[in-house]
């Protein structure tokens, strides 16, 4: 009889092509994400070894990271920043040198690398995904072992579409019961990051379990997923179930039906994991971080703590506050915002741009917020667009956008002022990230729209009381169906 | 442009006291320096950001030439952008000693010849106390002769304080493998070829 196996150690199991004591196993990719930031020196390392690329078929190229979220053409001919620009015309000649897929800025399916595997139905249950990007762990919410990998190692895949890889240790993560109502998928993460810390997942892989994780639609699913990376866990998973492959039925490159093995895409039930963790979701509140870590996370209803511990934990914790312009004690209720921004890989579809969009309905932003509003990718944007959320934030006094990686990352044009501070979807309060001298307080799409109608940080919660029954605790809950 | 060295054996060097933890890559390299197509010159990128403070570590002349940062925990967390390692190669830095480092910087570190050494919380503090000074205050007053001098043997897995007593860390065996060798990873890769092509019959 074999041992009980873990749905990581399912996956991994079938991509090992060998398997050498003292050696990393050789594991193989099966789609393999394509952006224009992490990718023209690995090209320029297979050119230099007159190789080709493997398997552009299990390749897929978007362009993201460094795509201006306005005034974006059907040609990259609006760009105006001459490095960009030649980044953006290298990723297109090499996905034209080596036939790989691309979508560039203009076609009906661009958008944010990890909002559009899923959306094109090419990440699949099983799978190994991996990108030159650490929010690939985004994808193992559809039951895939997916992860982020550095260029030398996007070299390594498109040489031989396989990767040397020692076994992440598997690390349970349950969440019991289920969410109170304003409380999302981001939340959760959030909630697990200041539970474990910024490295309490390193070296490992989780598995996302539960009753609140089995209760989140996909794209609830994605966003717990995607946040992996900031407890260090280089992937994170979920295993596969009926909304996944209700999801996924009739995607443009999904396969017909359901194959039987997707079915066993799961932990057995004595599988034994190297570490757990539960938590109770029935007490989790909306999530925000005071500090310059994602671990620097509290309800939103407390107070921003003081320092406690040996001298470098308070070091690290003084220093955060004083980057942030902020108090220990400080209620976070009502610290005041100069920018909101929804979007970004974490919280950029149309599931999160609803929620935004159910708090800020019919209402006006505070005067002097600015409020992106970027959607994941151009069928996010389409749907959204369909259903007149772009009007809602518009008429809320919010800017709606192209899709791209905008506010999250920062080098496209979309940024704060030094000092300023925001509240984002996104994934990453680092200093500096979305800008030299940005302020970021990360938390949820319904925070974020609560804190653009207050100018300031607050709590959702008493918003979608008078949203009232209209909007359905359903879609404040993120149940709804997943898009399209 | 001359090739970065790709082995690395042993190495005695100064050590730059970075006392910080969950240094990320965004501040080893800010995003807006990834508009590269290439993997050289990104040294001046290095911690762009915390140069501008000219009390930074890394501002104070004393330091010129080392090769060895020490940190804290967790360094290198957050993006995968490979460009953490190339900058921190092109600011001359062949070796960062900290108490944890995030998965992915490690494996691009292992991949540039930049060698993550891990040591204990305990290991660190004594590091700290011979190569930089008591709770990270560098002593200014210390003979120039004397200038604490630490030594990485991977080789032996030591590292040698100023004192001559070694602390002992592991590196995964492949990777000290590769490094000592100068032994390039998709050379390896390639040489599974025949396996690769026989997985994709098996798997369609």
């Amino acid at each position: 009889m074999t041992p009980p196996r873990t749905l990581l150690d399912k996956i991994w199991d079938a991509h090992e092509v060998t398997a050498k004591p003292e050696h990393p196993s050789v594991i193989y990719i099966d789609l393999h994400l394509i952006h224009e930031v992490t990718s023209p020196q690995a090209f320029t390392g297979l050119q230099q070894r007159s190789l080709c690329v493997r398997r552009p078929d299990r390749c897929l190229a978007t362009m993201d990271h460094s795509t201006p979220t306005f005034g974006q053409q059907a040609t990259s001919h609006a760009i105006t920043d001459a490095a960009a620009k030649t980044q953006l015309a290298r990723l297109t000649e090499n996905c034209h040198r080596h036939g790989i897929t691309l979508y560039p800025h203009g076609s009906a399916e661009n958008g944010i690398v990890h909002v559009i595997g899923p959306e094109r139905g090419r990440t699949l249950p099983g799978m190994t995904i991996v990108c030159g990007d650490s929010h690939t762990s985004t994808h193992g919410a559809f039951g895939a072992l997916a992860f982020g990998i550095g260029t030398t190692e996007v070299e390594h895949v498109l040489a031989t579409q396989c990767l040397l890889q020692h076994k992440p240790a598997a690390y349970e993560v349950v969440f019991e019961n289920s969410l109170p109502p304003g409380v999302s998928a981001k939340d959760m993460a959030l909630a697990l990051i200041a539970k474990i810390g910024a490295d309490g997942g390193t070296g490992h892989a989780f598995e996302f379990r539960g009753q609140a994780v089995e209760e989140l639609d996909m794209e609830g699913r994605m966003t717990l997923c995607n946040m992996s990376i900031e407890a260090g866990a280089r992937a994170g998973m979920v295993a596969p179930d009926a909304k996944t492959f209700a999801y996924l039925a009739g995607r443009p490159e999904a396969p017909k039906g359901v194959p039987a093995s997707w079915w066993r895409l799961n932990s057995d039930p004595d599988a034994t994991f190297a570490r757990s963790v539960t938590i109770d979701a029935s007490t989790l509140r909306p999530m925000v971080t005071f500090g310059t870590s994602p671990e620097m996370g509290i309800p939103v209803d407390e107070e921003i703590p003081t320092a406690k511990g040996d001298a470098a934990t308070r070091g690290k914790l003084e220093r955060a506050l004083e980057y942030m312009g902020l108090q220990s004690r400080q209620p976070m209720v009502g610290i005041a915002i100069d920018v909101v921004f929804i979007g970004s890989c974490t919280n950029g579809r149309l599931g999160d741009l609803r929620q935004a969009a159910s708090v800020l309905r019919g209402q006006k932003i505070a005067p002097k917020v600015r409020l992106l509003v970027v959607p994941g990718s151009m069928e996010v944007k389409r749907l959204a667009e369909a259903e007149g959320l772009d009007e809602v934030f518009i008429e809320a006094g919010g800017e709606w956008r192209t899709p791209g990686c905008s506010m999250c990352i920062a080098m496209n044009g979309d940024q704060l002022e030094p000092g300023q501070r925001a509240v984002s979807t996104s994934n990453r309060n680092f200093e500096g990230r979305q800008g030299p001298g940005s302020r970021t307080l990360l938390a949820s799409p319904l925070t974020a729209a609560a804190a653009a109608l207050h100018g300031a940080v607050a709590d959702p919660r008493p918003l979608l009381m008078s949203v009232g029954a209209s909007q359905g605790a359903e879609q404040v809950h993120g149940q709804q169906g997943g898009g399209a | 442009m001359k090739e970065p060295e790709k082995s690395f054996v042993r190495l005695r060097s100064m050590v730059v006291p970075l006392l910080r933890d969950n240094v990320d890559t965004d501040q080893i390299i800010p995003a807006r320096f990834l508009k590269v197509t290439h993997r050289s010159s990104l040294g001046p990128a290095a911690f762009a950001d915390w140069r501008r403070d000219p009390a930074f570590v890394l501002e104070q002349e004393r330091y010129d030439g080392a090769q060895i940062l020490l940190t804290g925990e967790n360094f290198g967390c957050g993006s995968s952008r490979e460009h953490a390692a190339w900058a921190l190669r092109g600011a001359g830095f062949r070796a960062v000693i900290a108490t944890s480092f995030g998965d992915i910087f490690r494996q691009n570190a292992l991949k540039n010849a930049l060698l993550p050494v891990e040591l204990t919380p305990s290991q660190h503090e004594e590091l700290l106390a011979e190569a930089v000074g008591q709770d990270g205050v560098v002593d200014v007053e210390r003979p120039a002769s004397g200038t604490p001098l630490v030594e990485i043997d991977l080789e032996r897995l030591v590292v040698t304080m100023p004192s001559g007593r070694d602390l002992p860390f592991d590196v995964d065996p492949f990777s000290r493998y590769c490094l000592l060798g100068g032994v390039d990873q998709l050379d390896y890769l390639l040489s599974f070829s025949k396996e690769i092509a026989n997985y994709e019959v098996d798997h369609g």
